[in-house]
């Protein structure tokens, strides 16, 4: 088989895997932040005051 | 204060996300084991012509993810939705990665078969003109800091930069070009029933993927809304007691 249409084939699924790789650590982070966030609000509303 | 009113959307059960992501598995497998098994060898180019299959249908796919931003950026400057934006900006990015697949897997095909990766005839010079436009697009985007005026300058941009996809696509056929013309070519360039399958069932495929990635990344941006309107709020509440 040749070298050039399995490096092409690598190359989609390196490719691929990159993207959704990169869209979840994107997501996780956002979530992360999010949450922080909301715990800093919820403690510090007036009802917790 | 409460944080009520925030969208808890990124951390719900996405089932049809599952779903699409499943399908979108399962077809890229039946794709491949076409593209491999099912498909028969080209008596002139042999195994590397195999290549063919997942690279047209990267570029279907891209030249459609451009599409969609093509039609967001219209809907957007028509009703000024942020959702059109979220539309446009997510489908450029799942395009960019397409159709910087479609450059690689082409430049693979074309150092076998022409014996060199590039070569600066009109079609891949309109792709490799396609990619920095593209590329442009989400570094220009980042650089502007007023979201109207980001969402608006995309808008436009998206249907400006659409110019690229026909003249492409007619690249071959307009001008002499040694890149081949499969879908259109006439007799020369015939193929059989089990590539044009195999084909089919790659473009399907890369079409659900497409769907798959394009809902995700918009997740994303939908999320990177919340976690905005949140600092704001914070902003405005530290204001408010100080």
């Amino acid at each position: 088989m040749s070298v050039y249409l399995v490096a092409a084939y690598a190359v989609f699924w390196a490719l691929t895997s990159i993207f959704i790789l990169s869209l979840w650590a994107r997501q996780r982070r956002i979530e992360r932040d999010i949450e922080a966030l909301k715990q800093h609000l919820e403690r510090g509303s007036p009802k917790n005051a | 204060m409460s944080t009520s009113n925030v969208p808890d959307s990124t951390q719900d059960f996405d089932f049809l996300g599952l779903l699409l992501a499943g399908t979108s598995g399962i077809l890229i497998i039946v794709a491949l084991g076409m593209a491999f098994l099912y498909a028969p060898r080209e008596l002139t180019m042999g195994d590397v012509q195999r290549i063919f299959y997942f690279h047209v249908a990267s570029a279907w796919v891209g030249f459609f993810g451009f599409f969609i931003t093509f039609l967001a950026g219209i809907a957007y400057l028509i009703g000024g939705r942020r959702s059109w934006d979220i539309l446009g900006l997510s489908s450029v990015e799942v395009g960019l990665q397409f159709i910087t697949m479609t450059v690689v897997t082409g430049m693979l095909w074309a150092k076998p078969v022409w014996g060199t990766y590039w070569s600066w005839e009109p079609r891949l010079t309109i792709s490799a003109v396609q990619l920095l436009i593209y590329v442009a697009y989400s570094m220009l985007r980042a650089s502007i800091t007023s979201p109207e005026r980001q969402a608006r300058f995309s808008a436009v941009y998206g249907i400006v930069a659409f110019v690229t996809v026909p003249l492409s696509w007619f690249a071959i056929r307009w001008w002499r070009t040694i890149h081949p013309d499969i879908l259109t070519g006439g007799e020369a360039m015939a193929i059989t029933p089990r590539m044009v399958q195999t084909l089919v069932a790659s473009i399907a495929a890369f079409t659900v993927l497409y769907g798959t990635l394009l809902r995700q990344r918009m997740r994303l941006e939908r999320a990177s809304d919340a976690l905005t309107r949140l600092r704001l709020k914070m902003e405005r509440r530290s204001l408010l007691s100080s």
